[in-house]
């Protein structure tokens, strides 16, 4: 079963994962423990159990993983003896050949590394309920209250830096009370160090802490080397110089990654720092294997009615609907089509996902056959048991709209079904917007009722040749598409101006008229600019609306 | 007053009821139910045609007897089809124009070519959830002929949801619309407060063809929210309002046509 880790918001169970100083203060509460987990070679370690699983046998060989970059191949990782043949991570591979030239090289893949370290956050849930992903190559749990289960935080430590080695992945890990500082001891504190519950004075620095790198505090390489460059080592050294001189330095830098004194204060627990817990999804998923390739379009209808089945029992027991479907075919010769289908309206019905589905297998190309489907849902919501129709009439009375919609967007494309929205802006091609049918309206001013607007509004104004003005201003008889047109009847002018916060200063104002032509055609016009505005020439006039 | 006026005027108040009540009428809706498919004809430099294809469907919808089982507020959306043609030649619905009761509903369907608008008229007829579908055709496209009007019909029929095609410079080709009619703008009445001003929207507009009732013309209009139909002589009848202008500024209204 594919499964998916999302990072979602923490349910509101007081501050779930946030490693702050409001939950080390409250009396009562136990206080927080995280801890960080460091993989420093991740990269390495999943290349070599790749190969293993490979069956190949890998070497002690100097080797690096290398990305692909601008200025040619870079060095992402590389093996203890890569290393001490001079090799670094961040180097060029030319550099390094320089050095070694016996070096050997593999791709790297930050994707897989990726995708390891999530499955690696939802395992981690073993030592604490709650953990999160502190990218490229860190994990935080959150063990507040849980080390008793393992006989102390030592034999938690202990324990988990067996359960790494089995799996043949070198740690190092620590538990400290806030992230910040249980993630500078995984990285550069003693092996297995364990930082003791604060006391409730904040200003003085644990000793463990004081004594670390600034490197320690998560902060980015050119606040490094500024920090470095003003004498700074140790982070005890840095609460030596006062904070007000830090607060100058560092004033007008917002992200907590340029600013050591966010990161500081992160670390001593000052400020909290929440944290992303990883939750596992279940994607619904269905697959047929097929003992004889199919290659004609009955038969894959069948299969994709049984796929269909299977799927709506496979959402109706999580009590969802599929938003987004994924109909993956297999070839023999190990071509894959995929075919994807958005729905406007959760769905379980297996009828309506078919005949969506059939409208876009008509250009799937069988060629020696189909040997497995697979169905997919990625967006799935949640969706209760419905009762069905009582009435049997209903049933035959017509679709749902959203299965109306459904099948028109399929035929139609996307952006073909729409609806008008209101939208907050005086002019009137941008006061109206279009968007998905059955999305929630956002809440919007009513409409004026003073002011008249027309039934229809152009794609486009469309320019009008104004044969004969009136001293008034107003047009007396114009010309549109070739036709020439009296004016019976005028309203206005209604002066809309441009929204100067968003467009050029040269925008012109316009003068709108309601007019009513001699045939009792109503139309909507307005006049771009005032004779001597200063915006250009003589205005023009637009023909912008049809009224009813 | 001319003779011939005369004599329908005569002949009018003698018909027997019968023959009255085959005449179409507004709110003709609650007693034999909406048409089922309506084809208005117009042109595409005026926004008329469409203007009383949606005064024609509001007087159905609103006359139409709801049935018990049905919900107490009536949520359904509207659906409108245009071919990208039709839009780009007399312009989009725009939310803040259209009627009141409407403004909520419209979902707005883009088709590109004439066979998609079809296929989409046809799941808006065939929905449930649809009060009433309007469409917009340009031309006499080849793809709607007879048979595909006659399947519309036959949708619209047997699932209660009445269609309204607009057709934009197009021939009278052959079709199986129940009622057809040929659509043009009028000069409105003055409005109470500023006599200068376009007021009440009107149409001119003749009904070419039905099944049910004889062809006729009428003068459409909206009053307080409900179609207003007159026919000429009442046009005729109707006396110019006296405004604050005095009549200073009434205009001469153009004759109907025949007459």
């Amino acid at each position: 079963m594919d499964r998916r880790v999302a990072a979602a918001a923490a349910p509101p169970r007081r501050g779930a994962v946030s490693s702050g100083q409001g939950a080390s203060r409250s009396a009562g509460a136990p206080p927080r423990r995280i801890l960080s987990i460091w993989l420093g070679a991740l990269a390495m370690d999943r290349w070599y159990l790749a190969q293993e699983q490979a069956g190949e046998q890998a070497e002690d060989a100097p080797l690096v993983l290398i990305a692909d970059t601008a200025h040619g191949p870079r060095i992402e990782a590389a093996n203890a003896a890569g290393r001490a043949a001079g090799a670094r991570a961040g180097m060029m591979l030319a550099d390094a050949r320089t050095l070694c030239p016996a070096i050997r090289t593999a791709p790297s893949d930050p994707a897989g590394d990726r995708a390891l370290l999530e499955k690696l956050a939802e395992w981690a849930m073993r030592w604490g309920p709650w953990s999160a992903l502190d990218p490229p190559d860190g994990l935080l749990v959150d063990v507040t209250a849980v080390a008793h289960l393992f006989g102390g935080e030592a034999r938690l430590l202990e324990d988990v830096a067996g359960a790494f080695a089995r799996r043949r992945l070198t740690i190092r890990s620590a538990i400290a009370p806030t992230a910040g500082a249980a993630w500078a001891l995984a990285h550069f504190g003693a092996p297995n160090s364990i930082l003791a519950p604060d006391e409730p004075d904040h200003e003085r620095m644990p000793a463990p802490l004081a004594e670390l790198p600034v490197a320690a505090l998560r902060l980015d390489s050119d606040v490094l080397t500024v920090l470095r460059r003003l004498g700074l080592k140790r982070l005890g050294e840095l609460t030596t110089i006062g904070r007000d001189a830090l607060q100058r330095r560092f004033r007008n830098r917002r992200s907590p990654a340029a600013n050591p004194l966010v990161r500081l204060d992160q670390l001593l627990g000052r400020v909290p720092e929440p944290l992303l817990p990883v939750v596992p999804q279940r994607m619904p998923l269905v697959q047929r294997r097929l003992l004889e390739p199919i290659r004609h379009r009955p038969l894959l209808d069948r299969v994709l009615a049984d796929l269909g089945e299977d799927m709506a029992r496979e959402l109706e027991g999580s009590a969802q609907g599929a938003r987004r479907l994924e109909l993956g075919l297999w070839r023999v010769d190990g071509e894959v089509a995929v075919r994807r289908l958005e729905l406007a309206a959760a769905t379980r019905d297996p009828a309506h996902i078919c005949r969506l589905f059939a409208a876009k297998l008509d250009d799937v190309d069988a060629g020696f056959g189909i040997e497995m489907l697979r169905l997919r849902a990625s967006w799935a919501e949640p969706l209760a048991l419905e009762q069905r129709d009582l009435e049997a009439a209903a049933e035959q009375r017509g679709t749902s709209l959203a299965a109306c919609i459904d099948r028109l967007s399929v035929r139609l494309g996307e952006g073909a079904v729409t609806r008008p929205v209101l939208h907050p802006s005086h002019i009137p091609e941008r006061a109206q917007r279009w968007q998905p049918p059955l999305a929630a309206q956002a809440p919007a001013q009513a409409e004026l009722a003073f002011h008249q607007r027309p039934l229809k509004l152009l794609d486009r104004p469309e320019r009008i040749a104004v044969l004969y003005a009136t001293p008034d201003g107003y047009p007396q008889r114009f010309r549109w598409r070739g036709s020439v047109h009296d004016v019976a009847r005028v309203e206005g002018p209604e002066r809309i101006a441009p929204e100067w916060w968003r467009e050029r200063g040269a925008a012109r104002l316009r003068d709108y008229y309601r007019i009513e032509d001699g045939e009792g055609r109503r139309y909507w016009i307005y006049r771009q600019g005032l004779v001597g505005d200063g915006r250009g020439g003589l205005p023009d006039w637009y023909l912008q609306g049809l009224c009813a | 007053m001319p003779s011939e006026t005369l004599s329908q005027t005569c002949e009018v108040a003698a018909a027997p009821l019968a023959r009255s009540s085959a005449r179409w009428q507004p709110g003709l809706a609650a007693r034999v139910g909406p048409v089922a498919h309506s084809e208005i004809f117009s042109t595409t430099n005026h926004a008329g045609g469409v203007a009383a294809a949606l005064a024609l469907a509001l007087d159905d919808w609103r006359h139409t007897p709801r049935g018990e089982t049905r919900e107490a507020q009536d949520r359904r959306a509207v659906l409108w089809v245009q071919t990208r043609e039709a839009a780009r030649l007399t312009g989009r619905p725009y939310r803040a124009g259209l009627p009141e009761e409407l403004r909520h509903r419209v979902i707005h369907v883009l088709a590109e070519k004439p066979e998609d608008a079809l296929f989409a008229l046809e799941e808006g007829v065939r929905c449930r959830e649809i009060a009433f579908v309007i469409g917009e055709l340009s031309g006499n496209p080849r793809a709607l002929d007879f048979t595909a009007s006659r399947r519309l019909t036959l949708a619209a029929e047997r699932h209660g949801v009445p269609l309204y095609l607009v057709r934009l410079e197009a021939q009278r080709d052959l079709s199986s619309a129940r009622m057809r009619w040929e659509v043009a703008c009028a000069p409105s009445a003055a409005p109470a407060w500023n006599a200068q001003a376009p007021g009440a929207p009107a149409w001119q507009a003749e009904l070419f063809r039905a099944r049910a009732h004889p062809p006729g013309s009428w003068l459409l209009g909206e009053e307080g929210g409900r179609l207003r139909a007159l026919r000429p002589h009442e046009v005729e009848e109707e006396a110019p309002r006296h405004t604050w202008t005095g009549g200073l500024q009434q205009r001469r209204r153009p004759r109907a046509a025949g007459r």
